[in-house]
């Protein structure tokens, strides 16, 4: 077998091991619960055959291993459990099921968050491909200098300085990202170009950082050396040649980057009042609604698993020294 | 044989240059590195060293008591409240001074339990090498491929969010990363002729750990102290701004943005108000600009690079 083939097919079982050893911890912080749990959710006034019904449902009968295929499986099949919310002590049970809840906001995020990377990766690699070629001038230093200063902002900082600025002083965008079904696509856009704006500026500086790191490292090796003396052109030794080998770094950080998204994702809803799954998530860690809590952990780690897992096999795929094997 | 050193000459050249060299010592060789520190550094060491004052003399600096309520909320900005007050009338100068306290000192207790742990770990990985450091780097390795902003929501909606829980949880997830660290650049030291020196004289594994590998690896761990600092700095400011990290009354700067915020949409009208809730996002900020500008010159300073 082609020795590419391989690596891929190592890679990608290392990332399913890794995804079913996550979604067991994930799962296992049911068991983690004090004894009292029942009570919790279900009031004080809750009596003990509530409680224990309560209990039989959760399966805490139940061996924890038998549990987690019976809960895994369902996951599969999307059935994510029904949240804890909406029950009470008297046994009535009006609580809603997660994947119902979950659904409609997941697509809210996944629209956030794919806005965000159209802008911000071309844009990421724009940046640090013309500051490693000009480096060392004002346009590097201004980039580097502006780049750095965001990254160590909190994102809630940036966020509050654009409402600031573009919707309490200047009022070009609405503060508040509220966005409904019915929506037109350009209203919807209108709407989140704050939260999007907040997250583009966040990890722009991040991969274009990267992105002019990698080149850089790359400038200094011999071939790049052969390549100069050789006559090329400034330009042509940067896209040319140092390019190809800089893919597989810069997708690395492109894939982490929109990792970051993932988790960046969470305290910008909450700042723009934006119904995404991170807003959710909050709200249900805030009312200790766990099964929410461990879809939307099991979305996030997920993600941000399968976006590692895709970064590592371009930085496979294109690595001119595997795909030439002498 | 003739020895080359004539003993009655009384003349050595090691013994003239010995004479003329003078030791420094370590607080003048200190003071000399800092001399030429560039102005970034400065700068964040200027403003590392007065919150690190603010924060241990935050009862006789603030003007008011930490949750100290008076009549009206939100008021304006004026003499008797520099900053106004907050949603339910408290002044927003007092939390700002009483919040660095609070915030620094929780991450810093936070971060240094997160290098006890996986400083610890790590160094006994680097030294064992067998089924125990694979069991801990495998370990590692899952624990990483979480996001821990996430996993540490997880966790907090299980145990009830409180100033040790938070501790604790940050601190663990923390340690992966320190872990990784230290275990990278003592496997290098760990393979050395004087450790193994010191292991077949006998010495203890904590020995051997705190004695010989420690001094040898300290440089990064320094320089990755500060950015795992300002790192848990920032994930419990966006925990407490999320309302699920410090809880009231304790004055915590991320809690204050969050409680702040509706402050913003009377920019128009009163600037001020609207400056308000960015204060104490700014001062999180600042502070982790100014630990990022240290760390930087650090960094170029150990690792013995002079150009870029």
């Amino acid at each position: 077998m082609h020795p590419v083939l391989t690596t891929i097919l190592k890679r990608l079982l290392l990332g399913l091991v890794t995804l079913f050893v996550v979604s067991a911890i994930i799962f296992s912080s049911v068991t983690l619960l004090p004894g009292d749990f029942g009570e919790a959710v279900l009031g004080q006034a809750a009596t003990e055959e509530t409680v224990a019904a309560f209990r039989k449902e959760l399966g805490l009968d139940k061996p924890a291993v038998l549990r987690y295929f019976e809960w895994a499986g369902a996951v599969l099949k999307g059935d994510l459990g029904t949240s804890f919310s909406g029950r009470s002590a008297s046994g009535s049970d009006r609580s809603r099921s997660v994947a119902e809840m979950v659904a409609p906001r997941l697509k809210n995020t996944l629209f956030l968050a794919g806005v965000t990377a159209l802008v911000a990766v071309p844009l990421a690699i724009i940046l640090g491909l013309s500051a490693a070629l000009y480096r060392n001038t004002w346009y590097d230093r201004t980039v580097n200098a502006t780049t750095l200063t965001t990254i160590s902002m909190p994102e809630f900082f940036v966020a509050y300085v654009l409402i600031l600025l573009f919707a309490s002083l200047w009022k070009v965008f609405p503060s508040l990202a509220t966005v409904n079904p019915e929506m037109l696509f350009g209203e919807r856009l209108n709407r989140i170009a704050l939260p999007a704006i907040t997250l583009t500026l966040v990890i722009v500086a991040h991969m274009m950082r990267m992105t002019r790191a990698a080149i850089i490292n790359l400038l200094a090796s011999p071939y790049i050396e052969m390549a100069r003396l050789k006559g090329a052109s400034r330009s042509e030794i940067i896209l040319k040649h140092a390019l190809p080998n800089a893919w597989a770094p810069i997708a690395t950080v492109i894939a982490f980057n929109l990792a970051y998204l993932v988790v960046g994702v969470v305290v910008v809803e909450v700042v723009f009042v934006y119904p995404g799954i991170g807003q959710l998530m909050v709200d249900s860690v805030s009312s200790r609604d766990i099964p929410v809590v461990q879809a939307c952990a099991l979305f996030f780690a997920g993600t941000y698993i399968i976006l590692n897992l895709i970064a590592d096999v371009i930085g496979i795929v294109t690595n001119p020294r595997l795909l030439h094997p002498r | 044989m003739t020895d080359p050193v004539e003993p009655d000459s009384g003349y050595a050249a090691s013994a003239e240059v010995g004479s003329v060299r003078k030791r420094r010592t370590r607080g003048e060789r200190w003071w000399l590195a800092l001399k030429k520190a560039p102005l970034s550094a400065w700068f964040g060491m200027i403003v590392i060293a007065a919150y690190v004052f603010v924060a241990v003399f935050a009862p006789m600096l603030a003007p008011y008591g930490e949750a100290q309520i008076f009549a009206t909320p939100f008021a304006v900005w004026d003499e008797t409240h520099r900053f106004g007050t907050d949603q339910i009338g408290r002044d927003i100068l007092t939390r700002l001074i009483y919040g660095a306290r609070n915030t620094m000192g929780i991450a810093l207790v936070t971060t240094l339990l997160s290098f006890l742990i996986g400083g610890g770990l790590g160094l006994v990985a680097a030294i064992n090498r067998s089924w125990l450091d694979q069991l801990l780097s495998r370990a590692v390795d899952v624990l990483m491929a979480i996001p821990g902003l996430i996993f540490a929501l997880v966790l907090l909606s299980i145990f009830k969010p409180s100033v040790v829980s938070l501790i604790l949880i940050i601190a663990v997830l923390d340690s992966t990363r320190v872990f990784r660290l230290t275990r990278a650049v003592a496997i290098n030291v760990a393979v050395m002729d004087y450790v193994e020196v010191a292991r077949l004289r006998g010495e203890k594994l904590v020995w051997v750990m705190r004695r010989e590998i420690l001094p040898n690896i300290m440089p990064p761990l320094i320089a990755e102290f500060g950015l795992r600092f300002s790192f848990v700095f920032l994930t419990i400011a966006a925990l407490s701004f999320l309302g699920v990290g410090i809880q009231p009354p304790t004055a915590d700067w991320g809690s204050m943005v969050r409680d702040n915020a509706s402050l913003i949409q009377f920019a128009q009208y009163d600037l001020k108000a609207g400056i308000t809730p960015l204060l104490p996002a700014a001062a999180i900020g600042l502070l982790t600009v100014a630990v990022n500008f240290v760390v930087d010159w650090f960094l170029h300073k150990t690792s013995g690079l002079h150009d870029d």
